[in-house]
């Protein structure tokens, strides 16, 4: 039987290390163009590319999913608060799954 | 001059949808954290010190079918390599006289959410304001995954469904409003869902694991973006 904190200990090594490398090294601001449009643009494409389809993949009916996140954008569109935002999309498939499901 | 104490204290508000939707996925992972033999003092330990979701999951994975070490690691790399990419955008975000000590407290809980609102956070980064939002996040997380392994899980499906949508809600707050502002953002928000949503129903890709498809849809469109429009100083100056 293998040790079980063993792994615990190198999966959180690991998973430190990928963290922690690129903050500690990259220590000045890149001058690069692309090199810093490619880090300007990454956050809002990842964050898309982790928010659709599994919106709708997350949720017990995936309507719900697709109700809340035409809420949330329509909401986060006219400025609504991050907080305010995140509670909406709950409320919203809360409802959707008591009325569909 | 920077007010650490009310940055603190708004991490700590953008923190609670978080917190809550943590603990809610959290539970899953518990369950399978027992399952590949864990206690539920190990699960927690696990997720307070690897604080990834996928992660967490294909170490549980591996671990009950008996894998080795150097598989984990391996495994851990490649699910979370996501992080990498966010660090080294994160790395931007901070000042650039910040300290060592700062950058690798900051470096301990990069996740999708955490790094989604430091991101989002005006103008330089405030490592405190990061620290407020990873202070309510961290117990949330470790606690679902404690109670997931001793109770199992107990929270309604509904609710579950609900919390974990929550994440999903922050996600569109953070990239929406830049997306008003900037059309090329704007294209950039629909492509990405549009690849996204293709890159899940297209065959060739049904073997890669959902974080590498993260990595390659992010580093291709972005890639992409970067060469056809370059961002010159005073966009970003706009943009923060």
């Amino acid at each position: 039987m293998k040790n079980i904190w063993l792994y615990i200990l190198v999966s959180a090594g690991v998973s430190y290390l990928i963290r922690a490398t690129p903050l500690a090294l990259i220590r000045r601001e890149i001058k690069n163009t692309t090199l810093r449009s490619f880090l300007y643009y990454v956050p809002y494409v990842t964050l898309a590319v982790m928010t659709f389809p599994a919106i709708i993949e997350a949720t017990q009916s995936p309507l719900a999913g697709l109700l809340a996140l035409l809420v949330g954008a329509f909401l986060a569109w006219k400025g609504y608060s991050l907080f305010l935002v995140a509670v909406a999309c709950c409320l919203v498939v809360f409802g959707a799954e008591l009325l569909l499901l | 001059m920077t007010d650490h104490g009310k940055n603190f204290r708004r991490g700590v508000v953008d923190g609670c949808p978080i917190a809550l939707g943590y603990f809610a996925v959290a539970f899953t992972l518990g369950i399978a954290a027992k399952n590949a033999g864990f206690s539920a003092v190990q699960a927690m330990v696990e997720s307070l010190t690897n604080n990834a979701s996928a992660g967490e999951y294909a170490v549980f994975s591996l671990v009950s079918a008996g894998a080795g070490y150097i598989e984990v690691a391996v495994m851990t790399l490649v699910t979370n390599a996501r992080y990498l990419l966010m660090s080294c955008a994160l790395s931007q975000k901070l000042p650039a006289e910040t300290s060592l000590f700062h950058r690798l407290l900051v470096a301990f809980d990069v996740t999708d959410e955490i790094f989604g609102i430091s991101i989002a956070f005006p103008g330089r980064l405030d490592p405190f304001y990061t620290y407020g939002a990873v202070a309510v996040a961290i117990p949330g997380w470790g606690l679902g995954t404690f109670l997931g392994v001793v109770v199992g899980n107990v929270l309604p499906p509904r609710l579950v469904s609900a919390l974990s949508v929550g994440l999903y809600g922050m996600f569109l707050a953070i990239i929406v409003p830049p997306a008003k502002k900037d059309k090329v953002v704007r294209g950039l928000v629909l492509l990405s869902f549009l690849l996204s949503f293709g890159a899940a129903r297209w065959p060739l890709l049904w073997g890669v694991s959902p974080g590498v498809k993260t990595i390659l849809l992010t580093v291709c469109i972005a890639l992409g973006a970067a060469l056809l429009f370059p961002v010159g100083e005073e966009k970003e100056a706009q943009a923060s």
